[in-house]
């Protein structure tokens, strides 16, 4: 069940390093083969590798602002998701500064009854010197009942 | 002589309406959800664990959004030039369970001269037509 108190909170910042053996294994999973995301010491990221995030934020209590939310495993689903580059993505090698926070959380009637409750949350990645290299923008939601399938 | 085919096509190619052959993947099996979920630490066991999708309300393991997000949006970037990726929006409208056969495609949906972007719409699609992913993949050339 979504807290919407959670609204606002600031995940504590954190640190996330592009790894190549990651960028390799991420590219494998997703059926990547572009050369661009396997060959050489510093492979450019896959579109969506920086939901690795994840592994980054868990290392470092209080950095993930999405447990607050509490959304329900069952009933919470990903609605969307956006990633921004302000220049070419980021590539093995490079040392991210990163913080979240939920920016939004919303509610609105289902087409099929019931209330769909949605969660935002931003994250920045910057570099060393401050600027800002990438955003992710995740929108969660969840159903008031079981979703149905199909 | 010819180009090279795996060259990033120009910004001359780019018209609106061109992209690369559809692509056809799967079936879909549960390892390659299971696959997916260690590479990105989502381990939630509505993906993999039987059980719990079934007391879910699923028929089976419910696919892992992000999969097929990361396929098509990755194998679009493939095309178009992966350094050339400025924005991906993605959004899910269906769901895929195991044994499904998707069909990616991406097409130029519209190009600025003066920011030399281009807009890729993204689709991916179930063997029963139902779009399971859309996305939009900005490019700067």
């Amino acid at each position: 069940m979504v807290d919407r108190s959670a609204e606002g909170a600031e995940g504590t910042p954190f640190t996330m390093d592009i790894e190549r053996g990651k960028v390799r294994e991420f590219a494998r999973a997703v059926g990547a083969s572009h050369a661009a995301f396997h060959a050489g010491e510093h492979p450019v990221i896959p579109p969506t590798f920086l939901t690795t995030q994840f592994f980054w934020e868990a290392a470092e209590e209080g950095s993930n602002p999405w447990e607050r939310v509490a959304m329900s495993q069952e009933r919470g689903m990903h609605a969307e998701q956006e990633y921004i580059f302000h220049g070419p993505p980021p590539r093995a090698g490079d040392r991210l500064h990163c913080r979240s926070r939920i920016e939004r959380i919303y509610e609105k009637q289902g087409r099929k009854g019931g209330t769909l409750t949605f969660a935002v949350m931003v994250t920045e990645f910057r570099d060393a010197a401050g600027a800002l290299v990438a955003e992710a923008r995740l929108t969660g939601v969840e159903t008031s009942k079981p979703p149905e399938e199909g | 002589m010819t180009a090279d085919p795996t060259a990033a096509p120009s910004w001359e190619s780019l018209v609106v309406g061109a992209g690369p052959e559809p692509m056809a993947r799967g079936p879909v099996t549960r390892t390659d959800f299971v696959r997916y979920q260690g590479a990105s630490g989502d381990m939630n066991p509505v993906h993999h664990d039987e059980t719990f999708a079934r007391a879910a309300g699923f028929p089976a393991p419910l696919g892992v959004g992000m999969w097929p997000a990361g396929m098509l949006t990755a194998w679009a970037a493939a095309w178009v030039g992966p350094e050339r990726v400025r924005r991906v929006r993605i959004r899910w409208q269906a769901p895929i369970f195991p044994g499904e056969v998707l069909t990616m495609e991406a097409r130029v949906g519209s190009r600025d001269d003066a920011s030399r972007q281009v807009e890729l719409e993204l689709t991916c699609t179930r063997q029963d037509g139902a779009v399971t992913v859309r996305a939009w993949l900005t490019a700067q050339l």
